[in-house]
């Protein structure tokens, strides 16, 4: 087991700098003059040259890289050519922003996505099982920003129930930065109001976010539990005299979780990357907002470290993914499968 | 006539026309076809079909902009005065286009590779194809398109070449996958011992076996590439206006929600019908090709 | 003869399908005495499993219809029971023993998990967790597994096929039922091992009196293992015998061919196979399904199908060569 998650990390290291790799070199493929696009068309030659010198523009790429990555190691990501800070100081104060929409999200995304799949698998062919099919699809055919567009729309301008931009409101005062994350950091303070109040803010972006994953995971419990129900060891254990509840609670539950948790951590990751859009449309103060804006104004040091980041947690998240299933699902930790 | 009476010809035909029965038993699969069937006519024959066709284009004519829906334009009109409704049947090729092309690159790339890394999967060969391919599966595909397109000229044509690189090693470990477990199956090992060629092996035995996971994954992976081509041009990373773009539509129309909602909702819904339809096509796939395993 | 404690009447069960109703049991009757072993002999595919299922009320029921007949177990109809009904009746009074032991048991579950839920809910009264505990041990040694509390930890991927087994017969008799059906428990495993299972399962029914009903394609085994034998073709049963009976004087063609059919190590002689195939149970031939196929088949053998009647008190039979003597 200890080796396998060895390897599994040891694979994702080697991956991750091949990504390293591959986005400092397409960053640098750019064309158009980054220090130029910086500075202005007005700055000087000799202020142009100066900072081309001071980024080893001038170097060969393989230097450069080489600066790159001992810079980062060290904490150094560079300066954004847009906000103008160190991407590091950046990155402080947008990541926690989306870390903690997606945790949002992907709260909703599983609960929500697996209760409605469990329902609609149990009482298959009803009306619950179509009404929750049809919603599934319905949730797996839309853009991820046309539920953004939407959720502002009818909930944000129309019904007026939710806010519709930003992490608080104006007159509030933030709570002191602990995590980042402010419905934590509201209430390590204390602060209820401030927390409902973030907390408020976070729905609509996370719902919209969420109902992809949430329509995926309902329709894979769905069938994952309907093709369980006909399986020998759920008559045999109907034929031993265990009851009906049991059954569906316990014994068909857990072997029909593990797909879904599996796809679990690919829409988990799904939602990091919609995240771009949706940050957009609620003017959300998150990395994938920072990132989109990065990619949009050619800001190469913050498109890397913002790449490399989602990167990271991609990683993370399927490790965390592989993990749970095999903590879920014996056969795999038991017969030395997993992975390659 | 006489390929037709070969009797190797002669039971695909009948197996396909098996697969068609049983396909068309199952009504989600026939809705799927359906649909994508009309999209496809709308498409292709835009021109013919649509009442405006020259509103595709260069067009302009403030006085009738921003028309709701009616008789006379049946999902109103934009802020240029340009007929939505055939905007969107020519949004229908672009999306379409798309899908097909980058499906129809990224596919044999990616299921190349995908054998050579299962069948050789202990030598460097297949180690090597497989770090690559992780290395492009550690981001989700959207921000690498993103950061693709953003390094060239907005386009169409830049969108494409994106997608497809960012998509083919999703084939790349699926045809892996099938390749590794297939490797050591009797009639692989059969067929090395009786001195059939690498290439045989590779795409006379192990491919046929695959077809049907690259085919379902194929249908399936149609809607998803559109929705990221949709979400590529809705940032404006995709076709450039006044191309007839379903996602750029959506971005224009985003901006006069909600009083010209017809603007930004029908092109929407037109994405989704056309999701709607691969994702159903792919689901009686898959059930067609899960019910031959059985 | 007492009361029988389960009683099978013209069962008739068909399955629906897109191509059309499969007719799979045609008329099934039997019937057990309590602490009897009666063995249930037939091809694959003859309706043996669907049968028990139909015993236990387990029947898939889209697709699965019962159309005609009833199971009475002690007198109760079973056919009429809620799902309530049967739970409380499976466990202490009917229990199962399936074929694939790996399918049968849920693989994301300890054993001990699975065995203690058995006893819990299977049977009469309620029980302590330890006494739940001690009597899953204790089943578990009945089977003659070593280690037991290890065992109770270990999930099924970790044992071999032959201790699976032996954890679903310990599930099975840890509630003490009246009557276990057993399905084909050793067609699965390692011929060495289906001699030791099959000697455990004699044994312990021995010791617990309880009734079962052996399901299985071996006449070898119903030869070891029955009191009394009930043959099975497409879905009827055929002939039933106490086990001498039947292996002395085997009164339908298909018994006979099926007894010339097994291979005899001693007295030389060529094994013969019975021509033709099992019927296609969408449209089964007319009459006596198995006329198609007999040696013997007369003109009325298409046309109408045969009654199970009792030729001797301890020797039953469907065909019409032996119609005309019937003894009540």
């Amino acid at each position: 087991m200890l080796t396998f998650i060895l390897k599994r990390i040891g694979l994702s290291v080697i991956a991750l700098f091949g990504l390293s790799v591959l986005i400092f070199c397409i960053c640098h493929v750019m064309p158009g003059d980054p220090v130029r696009m910086a500075l202005g068309a007005r700055a000087s030659d000799w202020a142009v040259e100066n900072m081309r010198e001071q980024m080893h523009l001038n170097e060969p790429l393989y230097v450069q890289y080489y600066y790159w990555l001992s810079d980062a190691v060290h904490g150094n990501l560079g300066q954004s050519l847009v906000t103008r800070r160190a991407v590091v100081d950046d990155i402080k104060e947008f990541l926690p922003a989306t870390v903690e929409l997606a945790l949002l999200s992907g709260i909703i995304m599983a609960v929500l996505g697996i209760t409605l799949g469990a329902v609609s698998g149990r009482y298959s062919n009803t009306w619950i099982d179509n009404g929750v099919r049809i919603f599934s699809y319905v949730g797996i055919i839309t853009p991820s920003f046309v539920f953004a567009i939407l959720f502002l729309l009818l909930f944000g301008y129309v019904l007026h129930w939710f806010p519709t931009t930003g992490r608080l409101s104006a007159g509030l005062v933030r709570p002191p930065v602990i995590t980042g994350m402010m419905t934590i950091d509201s209430l390590i303070a204390g602060d209820i109001a401030a927390f409902a109040n973030v907390f408020w803010h976070m729905i609509l972006p996370a719902f919209a976010l969420a109902m992809g994953g949430m329509a995926q995971e309902a329709r894979i419990t769905r069938s994952t539990i309907s093709d369980n129900l006909g399986r020998d060891y759920i008559s045999s254990e109907r034929g031993l005299g265990f009851p009906e509840r049991l059954i569906s609670l316990k014994y068909l539950l857990k072997p029909s979780l593990i797909p879904t948790i599996s796809i679990l951590g690919m829409d988990f990751a799904a939602l990091f990357s919609n995240a771009f859009l949706v940050e957009l449309i609620f003017n959300w103060p998150g990395l994938s907002r920072y990132g989109m804006n990065a990619i949009l104004r050619k800001d190469i040091n913050a498109v890397a470290a913002v790449v490399m980041i989602l990167g990271i947690l991609f990683v993370i998240v399927n490790i965390a993914v592989d993990l749970i299933v095999a903590w879920l699902d014996p056969r795999i930790r038991l017969s030395g499968q997993g992975g390659e | 006539m006489r390929f037709f009476s070969h009797p190797l010809v002669k039971r695909r035909i009948e197996a396909a026309r098996k697969g068609w029965y049983k396909f068309s038993k199952n009504p989600v699969s026939l809705v799927g076809l359906s649909v994508i069937v009309l999209i496809l006519i709308l498409a292709i024959f835009a021109p013919y079909v649509a009442p405006n066709p020259e509103h595709a284009g260069r067009y302009v004519n403030f006085a009738e902009s921003n028309q709701p829906p009616s008789l006379h334009h049946w999902f109103g009109t934009d802020t240029f005065g340009r007929d939505i409704l055939s905007r969107v049947f020519f949004g229908f090729r672009y999306s379409l286009i798309m899908g097909l092309v980058v499906l129809a690159i990224a596919t044999p790339i990616g299921v190349v590779l995908g054998l050579l890394a299962g069948y050789y999967r202990n030598r460097w060969i297949g180690t090597l194809i497989m770090r690559i391919t992780d290395i492009f599966l550690a981001v989700p595909p959207l921000i690498l398109a993103l950061v693709v397109c953003s390094i060239l000229t907005p386009s169409l044509f830049n969108a494409m070449m994106a997608v497809t690189l960012v998509w083919w090693p999703w084939y790349c470990r699926l045809v892996y996958g099938l390749a590794s477990s297939y490797r050591g199956e009797f009639f692989v090992q059969a067929a090395e011992v009786t001195g059939a060629t690498k290439a045989h092996i590779l795409f006379r035995e192990i491919l046929p076996n695959c077809v049907s996971s690259i085919f379902t994954k194929m249908s399936l992976d149609m809607g998803w590439v559109i929705l990221i081509g949709a979400s590529l041009s809705y940032v404006g990373l995709g076709a450039q206006p006044p191309t007839p773009d379903l996602g750029t539509m959506v971005a224009d129309g985003a901006k006069y929600l909600p009083a010209q909602w017809w603007i930004a909702i029908f092109p929407a819904l037109a994405i989704m019908l056309t999701v709607l339809g691969f994702n159903l096509i792919g689901d009686g796939f898959r059930d067609l090709f899960a019910l031959e395993e059985v | 003869m007492t009361d029988p404690i389960l009683e099978i009447a013209d069962l008739h069960v068909e399955f629906k399908t897109y191509e059309g109703p499969l007719k799979v049991l045609n008329g099934v009757s039997m019937s057990v005495q309590p602490g009897r072993r009666v063995g249930l002999v037939g091809e694959a595919g003859c309706g043996k499993t669907t049968t028990m299922r139909c015993v236990l009320g387990i029947l898939p029921n889209p697709p699965g219809k019962i159309t005609k007949g009833s199971i009475h177990f002690h007198g109760q109809d079973l056919l009429h029971f809620s799902k309530r009904e049967f739970q409380r009746i499976r466990g202490h009074g009917i229990s199962m023993i399936f074929q694939d032991p790996t399918a049968a048991l849920n693989p994301v579950f300890t054993v001990g998990d699975q065995l203690e839920t058995a006893i819990r809910y299977g049977s009469k009264q309620t029980a302590s967790r330890k006494e739940i505990r001690h009597r899953a041990l204790k089943a578990l040694s009945e089977v003659q597994l070593p280690d037991t509390e290890r065992i109770l930890t270990c999930f099924p991927v970790e044992l071999s096929g032959g201790m699976r087994q032996r954890v679903c017969i310990a599930m099975a008799l840890a509630t003490e039922p009246e009557l276990l059906i057993a399905d084909e428990p050793t067609t699965s495993l390692d011929v060495t091992i289906q001699d030791q299972i099959l000697r455990l399962l004699y044994d312990l029914v021995e010791n617990h009196g309880t009734a079962v009903i052996f399901i299985t394609h071996s006449l070898g085994v119903v030869r070891e293992m029955a009191d009394e034998v009930y043959v099975m073709y497409a879905g009827n049963i055929v002939e039933g015998a106490s086990k001498d009976e039947l292996f002395h004087a085997p009164l339908h063609p298909y018994t006979q061919g099926l007894m010339s059919a097994v291979p005899k190590l001693t007295g030389g002689g060529v094994a013969e196979g019975i021509p033709g195939r099992i019927p296609e149970y969408i449209s089964p031939p007319g009459g006596c399904r198995f006329h198609p196929r007999c040696t013997r088949a007369m003109s009325r053998c298409a046309g109408e199908c045969p009654q199970f009647v009792t030729i001797h008190p301890s020797h039953q039979v469907a065909c019409f060569l032996h119609s005309g003597e019937s003894h009540g």
